[in-house]
């Protein structure tokens, strides 16, 4: 038995990609919340909102490598993820005007603007690769870990090494800034008040003078740049690839729904439980298990749950369990 | 003009369109039109009664298609009995573990009283009988994927005729229906539709990856077919003198012929549905399921049960679609789980429903019909168009290139487009609803 390089095992392989990654899916499943908040419909198109924000950052990105610009350990893509939220504030924003407005002046039931977000779903996927291809796209640069495994076994003198990739630390990171951010936006300042007041009542809202058009444009603005941070740090950890974000989708839905629809903490927390359970279901814990065991017990298998091709259906199984249980969500979301 | 005359004159110009292309490209491709537009007049029905009926909105179209293309692989090919002699009891005897699991825990739910007692007793089954499961299950898997993996290491179909395939896709995308609905329904509109997206990446990833059953992404070919194979056709004396009789070569005959059969078949298929499809929406069954979309809660008050009525009305628009499923893979003659993509079998099909009319049965068909149509001639459309557009630019500029290889994506744009645009601007079709 050796829990120490058990526990190290487990870090390496679970606990730090799935932190990652669930700061990613609460980076969209807050998106895919604010909207359900203020606007009252499940936008299927953020997840191909997403893959527009990482394509303009990934073109400027090229643009900034080409001439020489670089963030020194950090990755180029920082610095081109300004321009990539002004990208995808415009498309967003130029979308609202273009569609969604005439049915919210038609006061549309919501299955409606469902259908219509399909819609823009594929008309910005098919932009997407119209311009940048369906392929995979590199645009990851800089220094390619904060802690290399060579380094702590260096360090710590343990067998099993332990990684922290620099896309991770950043991911947190940004993360933890972006989610401060909002939070203070939402509770201390007037436009997060009137935001927050329109979600709870629309007719009391506007009761109190709220102009309903600037919440929604406020709104589109903040979830364009939460999409595009969210999709620049997945494309980052993982790869840039338009039918990836397509995917995403089903993974950040779970996480809005499991937290409660409408509800930004809720969002938060529901991208984790998401991420924890994909990770752990499908990872191989023969590794761990074998330094967490008595010799005699060792197992031969992987002992991994389910094949990791499967791990949209973990998201999936949730989703039902919730749907089945708790509508509403863990933390109290909107009405059902 | 009355509405007969230009419900005909639409027909018409569909049958006008699909001639024009056999006269101008080739009766092979205007008939492979025409199948493939029987086939989504079908889904587009299927679809009808689900959004136009009763106002449900399913995301997973491609996923209850899909079953009914498993279901064609599992009826028709030929059981490997090696393979049944290998793992079959355990495959089965796992899957029946399975089932024991999902049905105890169930009845945990359902007869003991609510509490951490429960919760814990449903867990410890769940866990319990997932790794029996999965110990049974695994030995039969590799079992059987070890039998000549090289053309099969499956367990083969039931080797019945293909033509029982087609309701058997209808149960098995019934059943995944029952499964969604259950859940589903009943809450937020919205969440159907993630459901419905959720299962159909599901059962896609299933077929992917479970080799044992339909070996996954090493397709399965060769399916029996319901009509004569054009090698046989050839070679029947009585057949090539009826084709030198009226002036083909017998080559070209035997292979429109075989897509004449099929069109048969299809026909009759869509047509039994489609009258169907008519006497359910005249009868008060029909009548109350437009009162249910147009008013829930005044049904609701008129003692009408919404969730029952949605989802028996989703399970029979589902297994339609699985019956259409079923019948694309026998017209292929191949099972292969990549070529499912959401824009070619969910998106179309809606884009049908809502240009056709949804509501209305009719249009249903007629979008089936046109915009399988425009589906397959708009890709030659938007090479010409491309062309056009980048005539004037430098002969091997980049951007030129560029443009010229994302001609295909042009589908995705103007797809998308089309839906806004008559949802925008004609919101019940090119067939209204009475």
């Amino acid at each position: 038995m050796d829990l120490l390089n058990a526990f190290v095992a487990l870090a390496n392989f679970v606990l730090i990609p799935a932190t990652a990654y669930g700061a990613q899916l609460a980076l969209g499943a807050l998106g895919v919340t604010l909207i359900y908040g203020i606007l009252r419909f499940s936008n299927f198109a953020h997840g191909d909102t997403m893959a527009f924000g990482a394509m303009v950052t990934v073109l400027f990105t090229w643009w900034f490598q080409s001439m020489g610009i670089s963030f020194g350990p950090l990755p180029t893509a920082l610095l081109a993820l300004p321009f990539g939220i002004l990208g995808c504030i415009t498309l967003v924003l130029f979308t609202d005007r273009v569609v969604y407005k005439f049915y919210r002046e038609q006061k549309a039931k919501p299955v409606i603007y469902v259908i219509v977000s399909m819609g823009v779903m594929f008309i910005m996927n098919g932009l997407v690769r119209f311009i940048i291809g369906p392929d995979d796209q590199r645009f990851a640069d800089g220094e390619r870990f904060i802690v290399s495994v060579r380094e702590f076994k260096a360090m710590t003198g343990l067998k099993e090494g332990l990684a922290i990739k620099t896309t991770q630390g950043i991911t947190v990171v940004t993360a933890v800034v972006v989610v401060a951010v909002l939070f203070w936006f939402l509770k201390r300042t007037r436009t997060g008040k009137s935001m927050r007041a329109y979600s709870d009542n629309e007719d009391l809202a506007l009761l109190s003078g709220i102009n309903p058009e600037r919440v929604v444009m406020y709104t589109w603005m903040i979830v364009a740049t939460l999409a595009t941070i969210a999709g620049v740090l997945y494309g980052l950890d993982k790869t840039f690839k338009p039918f990836v974000y397509f995917q995403l989708l089903l993974p950040i839905f779970a996480s809005a729904i499991v937290g409660g629809l409408g509800n930004p903490l809720g969002a938060i927390a529901g991208g984790f439980v998401i991420a924890f359970s994909e990770v752990t279901i499908t990872y191989a814990w023969k590794k761990v298990l074998v330094y967490a065991m008595p010799e005699s017990l060792e197992p031969n298998g992987l002992v991994q749950l389910l094949s990791t091709d499967y791990k949209f259906a973990v998201s999936f199984v949730i989703l039902l369990i919730v749907l089945l249980f708790k509508p509403t969500g863990l933390f109290k979301g909107q009405s059902v | 003009m009355s509405e007969t005359t230009r419900n005909t004159l639409y027909f018409a110009i569909v049958a006008g369109l699909i001639l024009g292309t056999g006269f101008l490209q080739s009766w092979n491709s205007a008939l492979f039109i025409l199948n493939m537009g029987l086939i989504s007049a079908i889904m587009a029905l299927g679809v009808n009664l689900q959004w136009g009926f009763a106002g449900l909105f399913n995301v997973g179209i491609m996923g209850f298609v899909a079953l009914g293309g498993l279901a064609t692989a599992l009826v028709a090919m030929p059981p490997i009995p090696e393979a049944w002699s290998a793992g079959g009891v355990r495959l089965l005897a796992g899957l029946a573990l399975l089932v024991m699991s999902i049905v105890s825990t169930v009845l945990a739910y359902k007869r003991m009283e609510a509490g951490k007692l429960r919760t814990l007793a449903m867990l410890a089954i769940l866990t319990i009988g997932f790794f029996a499961f999965r110990a049974v299950f695994d030995g039969g898997v590799e079992a059987v994927e070890a039998i000549n993996p090289a053309n099969a290491g499956n367990i083969g179909g039931l080797g019945l005729p293909v033509l029982i395939a087609w309701p058997v896709g209808g149960l098995l995308a019934a059943g995944a229906a029952w499964l969604i609905g259950k859940t589903a329904l009943g809450l937020r509109s919205d969440y159907l539709a993630i459901a419905t997206l959720g299962i159909a990446e599901i059962i896609i990833a299933v077929m992917k990856n479970e080799d044992w059953m339909a070996r996954g992404v090493k397709n399965v070919i060769g399916l029996p077919r319901p009509v004569p194979y054009e090698i046989d056709l050839q070679n029947s004396a009585s057949f090539v003198e009826k084709a030198s009789n009226l002036g083909i070569d017998p080559v070209t005959a035997s292979t429109l012929w075989v897509k004449t059969l099929y069109a048969g078949l299809f026909a009759i298929v869509l047509l039994v549905l489609f009258l169907m499809a008519q006497a359910a929406l005249k009868s008060p069954w029909g009548r109350m399921m437009r009162a249910i979309r147009d008013n829930e809660d005044a049904s609701e008050a008129m003692g009408k049960d919404v969730t029952r009525r949605h989802l028996q009305v989703f399970i029979l628009g589902s297994a339609i679609c699985g019956i259409a499923g079923a019948m694309i893979t026998t017209l292929d003659g191949q099972l292969t789980p990549t070529s499912y993509q959401p824009l070619r079998f969910t998106f179309l099909v809606w884009v049908m429903v809502i240009v056709g009319g949804s509501g209305n049965n009719l249009g249903a068909v007629l979008g089936g019909f046109v915009i399988w149509f425009f589906w397959v001639q708009v890709e030659p459309m938007g090479q010409v168009l491309l062309t056009v557009l980048t005539s004037g630019m430098a002969e091997g500029s980049a951007l030129k290139a560029h443009l010229m290889d994302s001609a295909a994506h042009m589908r995705l744009l103007t797809m998308g487009l089309i839906l806004l645009l008559v949802l925008r601007f004609s919101p019940r079709g090119l067939i209204p609803e009475k």
